[in-house]
Parts: structure tokens; C-alpha cells; sequence
């Protein structure tokens, strides 16, 4: 398997979506490529960072503005 | 009220309870739908719009879009899934809105090769986040991610930050899975070069 092979399958990869075969055959690839190794790991990381941190915040005086306006319209049959 | 199960089949999920109730005008069980879901769609929003004006907008507009529409939701999909596609579809309204005469689109296919090849190779530190302060980071995070063509942007977002599967993503964008997919794969590709510049070892660390 090349590299770019592997980045082919990567996605799925790292979704847990591939089969017992294909799996091994990318396991494989890991154990003697430390650049895919890296880029996996990294992307991994990647994934976690932007999930675990929230960037557009949405402050609670602006929220509970618009859950009122919205409830106010819904009252009103909208 | 009554829990309503069908038999022989798993449990109804507590959102379709809390629709079947608005839809017979109860406000309060919509009030709770709005509460468990305004962060979400106000995320979606100004991931898509950029612009915090239009994305508070984009959360009224989308719960009342969807409160006049709920009889035309079918029990078959997940109401938060059936909730992201009417902001999608706000999201973008604003945003061609904003940019008149130029095309916004998130079905086109974006035509680069960037990222699809990890170009920066290098190990990142172990905790890489720990090295900046909560709002530097999310700074950082906003910056590298606006980057993102939007049509890739809006893929990563709802499939790997707001947790919708492969085919749900599909499903409200309106795209094929195997465009999801290869969207999904180039958007992380991308990010994960831009994060590079920020998280990668630097030369010191090593001597540690
Ligand atoms: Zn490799």
C-alpha cells in the first residue's frame, strides 16, 4: 500500500468504517510509515480539537432575548 | 400524558413526544425543543454566515420556521436533523442575501487539490491545546476553519462538530455520500495543515 493509498482510505479509517481486511492492510502501512502515522494522529487531533471546544459562543443574555422572542411569536400561533 | 410506544418496536425518541405535544399547541414542549437545540443552530449559523447579526437571526427564523411546519414533519427522521435543515437553508439565504451577485453554494464542487495532500509532516506536542490561553484558541480555531471553502466548511461542521452521521449530512445539504465523504476528508485534510503551524513541535521541545 502507498501513501496515497492510504490517505484514500483514511476518512473511513478514521470513522471506524472499514472492513477486517482493509483494516489490516492499513495497519500494515502504519508500522513502516511514520509520515501517516503522523497525519493520522494529527488528524485525529484535529477532529477532537474542534469538537471539544466550542468557538461561537452564544452569550446567555442574547439567548435568552431570542428564546423569548421566539416563544412570543409561537404564542401568537407565528 | 401517555407514553407513546409503538409495539414491537424501540422506544419513541423523547424529542418526537415533545413534537406531537407543540403540534397539538403546546407551546412549553416547544419551549423545551428550543432549549435543547438553540446552541446547535446558532453554531450551524454563523459557521455559515460568519456574521453573529445574521446567525441570531438565523436561530429565531429557523424555530419559527419550523414551529409553522410541524405538521410537515415525518416521524421518520430525527426532529434535530429536520431542525439543521431549515437553518442550512436560512443560513445560506442570509449569506447569498449579504452577497449579492456573487454565487454561494454549497453544492458545487470546490476545485483544489489543497490539502489533499498532507504536506506538513511534522510531530505536534502532546497536549498541543495547553499552550494557549481559552480565547487565543478559539481565535485560532476561528480563523483556520473560515478558511475552509464554504461548501467543505459546512460538511465538517455538521458531520464531525455537530455529531449528524454520514448520510444525514448527506441528506441536508442535499448531497450525495460519497461527496460528504470526500468533502469531509479534504475539510480535515485542510485543517489539520493549517493547525499544524500552530500545534507542531518546535525544535526545542525535542531536547527536553
Ligand atoms: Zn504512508
Amino acid at each position: 500500500m502507498t501513501c496515497t493509498e492510504f490517505l484514500a482510505e483514511l476518512g473511513e479509517f478514521l470513522d471506524a468504517n472499514v472492513s477486517v481486511g482493509l483494516r489490516a492492510d492499513l495497519e500494515e502501512h502504519l508500522e513502516r510509515c511514520e509520515h501517516c502515522v503522523i497525519t493520522l494522529r494529527t488528524t485525529r487531533k484535529t477532529i477532537e480539537i474542534y469538537r471539544n471546544h466550542e468557538i461561537y459562543e452564544l452569550p446567555v443574555s442574547i439567548r435568552e432575548r431570542l428564546q423569548a422572542a421566539i416563544l412570543a411569536k409561537c404564542k401568537k400561533g407565528c | 400524558m401517555p407514553i407513546i410506544q409503538t409495539p414491537g418496536t424501540e422506544e419513541v425518541h423523547p424529542d418526537i413526544l415533545l413534537v406531537n405535544r407543540a403540534r397539538q399547541g403546546d407551546v412549553q414542549a416547544f419551549e423545551q425543543l428550543v432549549k435543547q437545540y438553540d446552541r446547535q443552530v446558532f453554531r450551524i449559523a454563523q459557521h455559515i454566515t460568519q456574521n453573529r447579526e445574521d446567525a441570531e437571526d438565523v436561530v429565531q427564523d429557523a424555530f419559527l420556521k419550523a414551529y409553522e411546519k410541524l405538521e410537515q414533519f415525518q416521524g421518520n427522521s430525527k426532529f434535530y436533523t429536520w431542525l439543521v435543515r431549515i437553518a442550512v437553508n436560512e443560513s445560506l439565504m442570509r449569506l447569498r442575501k449579504r452577497r449579492t451577485g456573487r454565487m454561494v453554494s454549497i453544492d458545487e464542487d470546490v476545485e483544489t487539490e489543497e490539502g489533499s495532500m498532507p504536506r506538513d509532516l511534522a510531530e505536534w506536542r502532546p497536549d498541543p491545546e495547553a499552550q494557549y490561553g481559552q480565547s487565543e484558541l478559539a481565535e485560532i480555531l476561528r480563523k483556520t476553519i473560515q478558511g475552509l471553502p464554504p461548501g467543505f466548511r459546512v460538511v465538517f461542521v455538521l458531520r464531525d462538530v455537530e455529531g449528524l452521521s454520514t448520510e444525514e449530512t448527506a441528506e441536508t445539504l442535499g448531497l450525495s455520500v460519497p461527496a460528504v465523504k470526500s468533502r469531509l476528508l479534504r475539510a480535515r485534510l485542510q485543517l489539520r495543515e493549517r493547525l499544524s503551524r500552530y500545534f507542531r513541535k518546535k525544535d526545542e521541545d525535542g531536547v527536553k
